[in-house]
């Protein structure tokens, strides 16, 4: 039969931003990372060039995290207590791309931490690894603030990702990694029309918006990941389709939505019905992390050591072309 | 879609005779664009037109049922590329594999238990596959007659050896199983079989190209109700051939006008996993894959319910009063605003808590806590005065209000406008049902 394979055409590329610096390049990485630059839709290899394979990060704290699920303890748990041991077992034991440091620890609410000691944990995790690093602040606007310009100072050279700028409160950390030549992650409340926007407040103060990654904010598999997932999805047409304002790599926060789910942490013994308690957290961190690169996920930041492993193996066989 | 009035008046005889009750051809054109008649009001209609007529009026994507009774289920009849344009309709068949050389008997028992309670739903896996794997067809056949006593769920049946289907069929034809497959050896024998005894056929072809070929013969040899599988079986083409699938069903062209179905490949359950997501997520309509551990099948079942949800759907719920189980005057009352992820978090919490409790969802236009509070859409004299708007104090014989953690701030205000005693509760709302155990458990 005559069948033409449907090939779209589109009028823009979305935006590749590299993290991380080598001795070369200013830093200390030994490797960067490169992200985005897709010319198609999500793995639609036959369509047009997708150059860069997504990257997974693991989630490290610089407290002990309080909370986090019993499972965790056998692989974190002599470690919790120095952040850069975490991360050096995140990267040569699980195999994680980069590390996302969150600095928990200067929540008012939990330890209250200085923007000195904040930039201590950075310094520790950057002697730890050589991968490059993604930093978020605890979440606190005005404690955040306090931080963000020491850590953005400590890091120079580094090239980090630093997070997360949001509507109400984008100007000190943008300022901050305009100064010492960090990326951004750019976050909305899942909010399509607020994605762009603070892409282009970010951009009225100069800084350059290629250098942005949207967080559009997920949720877990069951909690309205649906949303997350169909905004990746506008958002990522839209920029095939010429809209450059929204023509940026994304990231989520994988482990840190679905480790707070009852799914994910209820004991077997509570819901018999539900299966194993540590693969049920592990297949829910997968599901949401798999659907979300099915909608252009750059960066999946994850937590378990287990998911990380299949996520990259997926990613291995969705890097894979597809031709006709 | 169907064509337009003046599209079906060139497919029309043109004499205006009037049989059809209307004064024109014309008229009867516009007047059927519009489904205002019928076109076998007309005795003059060519059958070559009729069929154009007809197949421009067929959904781009045939429905296709298979099972029988309480899990009937239908696939295709999908209309969209992405969700957010409209919405998907008919969620993906999940169906479990289990081989004839297998305790058929027993993993039966263990698919029997699959259904899964989460909000407040039911979830069950759809189907059991039951795979040819011996070669055998009486030992398929009676591997297939277990599976049909077993259970009443859906049956996917796996040879492509006409033989062993034939046997498998007379113990099985009327629960409408999925036979699979059809490919290009032994297509002819299949659709007899597959016609005879009114059962859905996937056709399984060698890639895109080939699989075209196929169902097009497969058509020709007068079998409609098809599930196509384009037969790759790597994660990335499977992948791309789903996705031409469903941009060709869209665009009209009949070949790839049914349901597309894949099958996993990896071993490891939690890779497996994560390939089904990926074919869930390209519009596969059927996946048979292997692993029954309930750990990963939750979340899956949970990923289908969402994508296949109506994304029209508000994103708040209505304000007001809710019971969570048998509530009495001595329950809990818990405040929340009324975006719908929130409340229904919430909602799932409280639930998990199991002590039955009360939750004002409070009007904030539909966004979350902290952004409302932030808005002042949630602060302490907007929540007093829904307070007493709802009568909460008729309802409960206490004065005690639990708010979010995060707008511990609000406690002072609330309490001095209220009067209510303010309990701050967890800040994150999976610390409900420890924080409920502690303070309202017996
Ligand atoms: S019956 Fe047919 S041919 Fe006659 S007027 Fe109606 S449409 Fe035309």
């Amino acid at each position: 039969m005559a069948f033409n394979i449907v090939k779209e055409k589109y009028r823009n590329k979305i935006s590749q931003v590299t993290i991380g610096a080598t001795k070369e390049e200013g830093g200390t990485r030994t490797s960067t990372v490169t992200i985005g630059g897709e010319e198609a839709l999500p793995y639609l290899h036959f369509e047009g060039n997708i150059p860069n394979r997504p990257v997974t990060a693991l989630e490290v704290w610089d407290i002990a995290p309080p909370g986090w699920n019993e499972c965790f303890n056998q692989y974190y748990g002599d470690v919790y207590n120095d952040v850069g041991e975490w991360a050096r077992k995140c990267v040569e034991e699980y195999g994680a791309e980069m590390i996302c440091l969150r600095l928990k620890g200067a929540d008012p609410d939990e330890d209250n931490r200085s923007a000195d000691e904040c930039e201590a944990a950075l310094k520790k995790v950057l002697d730890s690894v050589g991968v490059p690093i993604i930093v978020l602040g605890c979440g606190k606007f005005e404690k955040d603030n306090e931080i963000f310009m020491k850590v953005a100072e400590s890091g120079a050279g580094e090239n980090l990702l630093m997070g997360v700028a949001e509507q109400e409160n984008y100007k000190t950390l943008t300022a901050a990694a305009l100064g010492y030549k960090h990326a951004i992650i750019a976050q909305s409340p899942i909010d399509i029309n607020i994605a762009k926007q603070l892409n282009i407040m970010i951009g009225e103060m100069n800084f350059d918006t290629d250098r942005i990654v949207m967080d559009p904010t997920i949720a877990a598999v069951g909690y309205g990941i649906e949303y997350g997932y169909s905004i990746m999805q506008r958002a990522r047409f839209g920029a095939l389709g010429g809209d450059k304002a929204m023509a940026k790599p994304m990231i989520g926060n994988i482990g840190w939505e679905v480790w707070k789910t009852k799914e994910a942490n209820a004991p077997v013994s509570d819901f018999p019905e539900w299966g194993e308690q540590e693969p049920r957290g592990i297949n829910w961190e997968i599901v949401t992390a798999t659907s979300l690169l099915c909608a252009g996920l750059n960066i999946a930041v994850l937590r378990h050591p287990s998911s990380l492993a299949v996520v990259k193996k997926t990613i291995d066989d969705l890097m894979k072309p597809n031709s006709y | 879609m169907g064509l337009t009035g003046l599209q079906i008046f060139k497919l029309l005889p043109k004499t205006n005779c009037g049989e059809c009750d209307l004064p024109t051809c014309m008229a009867f054109a516009m007047a059927l664009a519009q489904g205002k008649t019928s076109l076998d009001m007309c005795p003059y209609v060519s059958d070559e037109a009729k069929e154009q007529l007809e197949s421009a009026a067929a959904p781009p994507i045939k429905k296709v049922t298979v099972g029988t009774g309480e899990f009937t289920r239908a696939i295709g009849d999908e209309t969209e590329i992405f969700r957010h344009d409209k919405r998907f309709f008919n969620e993906t068949i999940l169906a479990i594999e289990v081989k004839d050389t297998d305790d058929v008997d027993a993993k039966c028992e263990n698919f029997n238990d699959l259904k899964f309670e989460r909000i407040g739903m039911e979830f069950v896996v759809d189907a059991v596959a039951v795979v040819n794997d011996s070669g055998d067809a009486d030992k398929f056949k009676s591997a297939v007659e277990t599976a049909v006593n077993k259970t009443e769920r859906c049956l996917v049946l796996m040879s492509e050896d006409v033989d062993a289907m034939a046997k498998a069929l007379e113990v099985a034809a009327d629960r409408k199983p999925l036979i699979y497959a059809a490919t290009n050896d032994n297509y002819e024998k299949m659709v007899e079989l597959a016609k005879e005894k009114g059962c859905p056929l996937a056709v399984r072809g060698n890639g895109l190209m080939d699989t075209a070929e196929l169902v097009d013969k497969v058509v020709a040899a007068g079998h409609k109700d098809l599930v196509i599988d384009p037969g790759s079986r790597e994660m990335s083409q499977t992948l791309a051939d789903l996705s031409q699938i469903r941009r060709a069903a869209l665009r009209r062209v009949r070949t790839f006008g049914y349901p597309s179905m894949a099958v996993t490949t990896k071993e490891d359950p939690m890779e497996e996993n994560s390939e089904a997501t990926v074919y869930m997520s390209n519009y596969a309509q059927l996946i048979v894959m292997k692993t029954d551990e309930k750990a990963a099948l939750v979340p899956l079942v949970s990923w289908r319910l969402n994508l296949y949800t109506d994304p029209q759907k508000p994103i708040a719920v209505e304000p007001g009063l809710y019971e969570v189980g048998e509530v009495n005057p001595d329950s809990p009352v818990y405040v929340t605003t009324n975006f719908s992820l929130t409340y229904f978090i919430v909602e799932g919490e409280v639930e998990g808590s199991k002590i039955p409790s009360y939750i004002i969802s409070v009007d904030t236009d539909g966004i979350s806590v902290l952004t409302a509070w932030a808005d002042n859409k949630f602060s302490g004299d907007i929540i007093a005065k829904y307070i007493k708007d709802l009568g909460l104090e008729e309802k409960v014989n206490h004065k005690k209000i639990v708010i979010p953690g995060g707008v511990a701030v609000i406690s002072g205000k609330l309490e001095d406008e209220s009067g209510w005693e303010v309990i701050v509760g967890p800040r994150e709302a999976s610390g409900i049902p420890k924080f409920a155990r502690e303070k309202f458990g017996k």
